[in-house]
């Protein structure tokens, strides 16, 4: 198991949330769409310019800027 | 009297559709006082029930962030709906209920509706609802809202409870020791003085502790010593979890609210009988779609097919406007004695009855055509995809929609691309998106370029107009930029955003969405632009030219009736438009147009071209019409601009230089009236109308003096 940032993830790749380090509004959001620890994702794929990010978790599908999945700490296995 | 309910869940839930489908067309849209937020409502009369139906705008939590959770907020706790009848998608049951739990926690009676069962069974999801119905203690109904199915027994539901009309009791969730303690002591607190007995004390209590903004201000007023007392304890637990777990208690709240969800949602009420990883239609659509080669192509046919949509299609209907009240105005002409009257009715009130229905058309196809893309699920994925393009200048990625229509593609109008910025739900970049549009390039700008380009470039036509475009383009993301960083700075709004799965829109919403939309903008806005287009009638008629002026000219024409006949129907023309130019001079608006002379030199513009740049105003091809009166050609018309050309060609005081100057000018000088009254309505504020006329002015004088200088300085070596 490694711990690693959101934004280092590569396509397809799958983790669990370890923690979410955003406070304020970007916080908020981000854990009211279920990005709280314990939750599993998987990288759906990238925007054509590589920025944002699609991701998905419980059955539906998210999508974040780079800049903001640098808050979300994920393990993911070796 | 009817029971009031309200409808509330996460968007793409399907609530529109479900709202339709109770309410039918027996529904209306309006804003909550002070804000920019729809407020839709309807009745729902049926098997002997008679609710009204408050459709509250789509979201995700109950915090203070955004505008639309302050209203819905508001309107729980202050009108106090009998039932709220609480959407859930079906197949995203974990976060959706995460909305649901944040209405029993402030103690109002929940209805759910489990939407698009229909489709979670097709992806393997088999949901027990008399299970969660059991665990959660509420009444829960499976539908399909798009068919209707299970909507009669939902509101059954809702009227047992209302009957039964046992009060609920907030639901309490356990935060864990550390939280749940000083929860209790901050609650002890509350109870004790009563600050407001509109919210349960708990529920104070927990927005508290999340920092939710309008509470802590609200605690702040209603009661300081409580609100300093509280504070302290909100900061020793936010000490205490910091140094025991490392994080926040936003973050810890967040935790164990999932957290009940989720233990909830496993105790048999959720069975999967397919692979959860399955790559669903939608996700394969997606797989071309957002793709990294094909998704931009696919976005550039998409985004030209609106345009051409919105823009040709509507040609036909707009050209019976067109005609309908040029018929009704040569009626009137042929029935009103000359004079004043006629003038007010000819070219104030029927002229602007046909500016504001001339746009309908446009308004109407715009409406249907976004609709189908936002309710299809495809401009999420254009937001996805642009993002990081418009993010750079302050904006979000679903500006681009507003930028096209308004004439980002050259041609379009500024009117409903103010309105399409509705599709932002992120409130500083629609603002900043709302300001910048108007620098592209709308259809009523063109008559102006092709006038000068005919006139002074005409051998590089093509490229000219290119270079326009550029210019807009650049203008536009530029002051967006600029926007960004000073009035309307601030971090930009978190992406964090739903891809919703490809669905098929159902065409009764989509008529439903464009004729609500329509009818606001002809009962609102309409009404303002007649008014304000009398007034620019009266600024271009009045005052009148004094007595002897005008008997200058008819001795002129006597003059010429008794010397030679021949071709003196051509001087009489003549004459008619020295009168025409000597009337406009003389009027509010050629006096503004003379005295800016001073300034406007700085440009090259004289008084002519400023008396046609105040008519464009009322409508940017107004300039040319203007123009034309100002040289004593007569009325032009726009399309036919070849003696206007000509003119300006040899005249002394103007050159290429003086002409893109002017080009530079139109393509940012304040935006026609017409689409100002719209962007004082989307902004919420009539501020931002005024600002928007003072800002583009000021940028498109100073770009504008900026060519003619250099220009003229010979730099380019013109």
């Amino acid at each position: 198991m490694q711990k690693l940032s959101l934004r280092q993830m590569k396509e397809n790749q799958r983790g669990v949330i370890a923690a979410v380090r955003a406070g304020g509004e970007l916080g908020k959001r981000i854990r009211d769409m279920g990005l709280v620890p314990g939750t599993e994702i998987k990288i759906q794929g990238r925007a054509p310019l590589y920025d944002p990010v699609a991701i998905r978790l419980m059955g539906f599908t998210l999508t974040l800027r780079n800049n903001e999945a640098d808050y979300i700490e994920v393990m993911v296995e070796d | 009297m009817s029971t009031t309910i309200a409808l509330a869940g996460n968007p793409n839930s399907g609530k529109t559709t479900l709202f339709n489908a109770l309410t039918g067309a027996r529904q209306h849209v309006g804003n909550y006082p002070g804000v920019t937020v729809e407020r839709k409502e309807g009745f729902y009369v049926e098997n002997g029930l008679r609710f009204k139906v408050i459709d509250l705008p789509g979201m995700y939590s109950l915090t203070a962030y955004s505008l639309e959770e302050v209203v819905a907020r508001n309107f729980l706790v202050q009108e106090k709906p009998a039932v709220i009848v609480n959407i859930l998608d079906a197949s995203n049951l974990e976060r959706n209920l995460y909305l649901t739990v944040q209405f029993m926690e402030l103690g109002i009676p929940v209805c759910i509706a489990l939407n698009m069962i229909d489709a979670a069974q097709k992806r393997g999801i088999q949901i027990d609802a008399d299970k969660l119905a059991g665990l959660m203690g509420v009444p829960v109904v499976a539908t399909v809202a798009r068919s209707g199915q299970g909507t009669a027994e939902l509101m059954q539901a809702t009227g047992r409870m209302i009957e039964t009309g046992e009060p609920k009791a907030p639901l309490v969730i356990s935060y864990g020791e550390d939280i749940d303690e000083a929860l209790a002591e901050m609650e002890q607190e509350i109870s004790a003085l009563a600050v407001d007995s509109e919210f349960p004390a708990r529920w104070l209590a927990l927005k508290f502790l999340e920092n939710d903004e309008q509470i802590l201000e609200m605690c702040k007023t209603a009661d300081p010593a409580l609100s300093v007392k509280l504070e302290k304890i909100k900061e020793r637990l936010a000490r205490h979890i910091a140094g025991t777990m490392d994080t926040c208690t936003e973050a810890v709240i967040a935790d164990h609210r999932y957290g009940y969800i989720k233990a909830l949602v496993r105790q048999g009420v959720v069975s999967h009988h397919q692979d959860q990883d399955r790559l669903f239609i939608s996700d394969r659509i997606d797989r071309v779609v957002t793709n990294r080669f094909a998704g931009p192509l696919i976005m550039i046919a998409v985004i030209m097919g609106l345009y051409h949509f919105t823009f040709t299609y509507s040609g036909l209907p707009v050209a019976w406007l067109e005609g309908l009240f040029g018929w009704l105005g040569g009626l009137t002409e042929a029935a009103l004695p000359d004079g004043l009257l006629k003038s007010l009715i000819v070219s104030g009130v029927i002229d602007g009855a046909g500016g504001v229905l001339g746009f309908t058309p446009i308004i109407m196809f715009m409406f249907f055509g976004i609709a189908i893309l936002e309710d299809s699920g495809y401009l999420a994925r254009v937001a996805f995809m642009l993002d990081r393009v418009f993010r750079s200048f302050g904006l979000h990625g679903s500006s681009v929609m507003p930028f096209i229509i308004s004439g980002g593609i050259a041609g379009g109008c500024v009117v409903p691309g103010v309105m399409a910025t509705r599709t932002i739900k992120s409130p500083r970049e629609r603002l900043a998106t709302l300001l910048t549009a108007p620098f592209m390039n709308c259809g009523a700008k063109l008559p102006v370029f092709a006038l000068l380009v005919g006139a002074f470039f005409a051998e590089n036509e093509a490229r000219v107009m290119l270079l326009i475009t550029l210019i807009a383009w650049s203008g536009a993301l530029l002051s967006a930029k600029l926007l960004r960083s000073t009035v309307i700075r601030g971090e930009s709004t978190p992406f964090v955003m739903e891809l919703p799965p490809y669905r098929l829109p159902t065409f009764r919403g989509l008529l439903i969405h464009t004729w609500e939309r329509t009818w606001q903008y002809v009962k609102k806005a309409g009404t303002i632009i007649l008014a304000i287009s009398i007034v620019l009638w009266a600024l271009m008629t009045f005052p009148g030219l004094p007595d002897s002026q005008l008997e200058a000219f008819e001795q002129q024409r006597e003059s010429l009736h008794a010397a030679a006949v021949d071709a003196v129907e051509a001087e009489l023309l003549l004459i008619d438009a020295k009168e025409a130019e000597a009337a406009l001079r003389h009027s509010i608006a050629g006096r503004i147009g003379t005295a800016m002379e001073r300034v406007s030199y700085l440009a090259g513009f004289d008084w002519r071209t400023n008396i046609a740049l105040v008519g464009g105003f009322a409508a940017k091809e107004v300039v040319v019409s203007t123009l034309g009166t100002a040289y004593s050609l007569g009325e032009v018309d726009p399309e036919q601009t070849g003696s206007l050309s000509a003119t300006l060609a040899s005249d002394p005081n103007w050159n290429p230089v003086v002409a893109f100057a002017l080009i530079v000018f139109t393509i940012f000088y304040a935006p026609c009236f017409v689409a100002v009254v719209c962007i004082a309505r989307e902004a919420g504020s009539w501020k931002w109308g005024a600002f928007s006329i003072i800002f583009n002015t000021v940028i498109a004088f100073g770009l504008a003096v900026l060519v003619y200088q250099l220009g003229s300085s010979g730099i380019f070596g013109a």
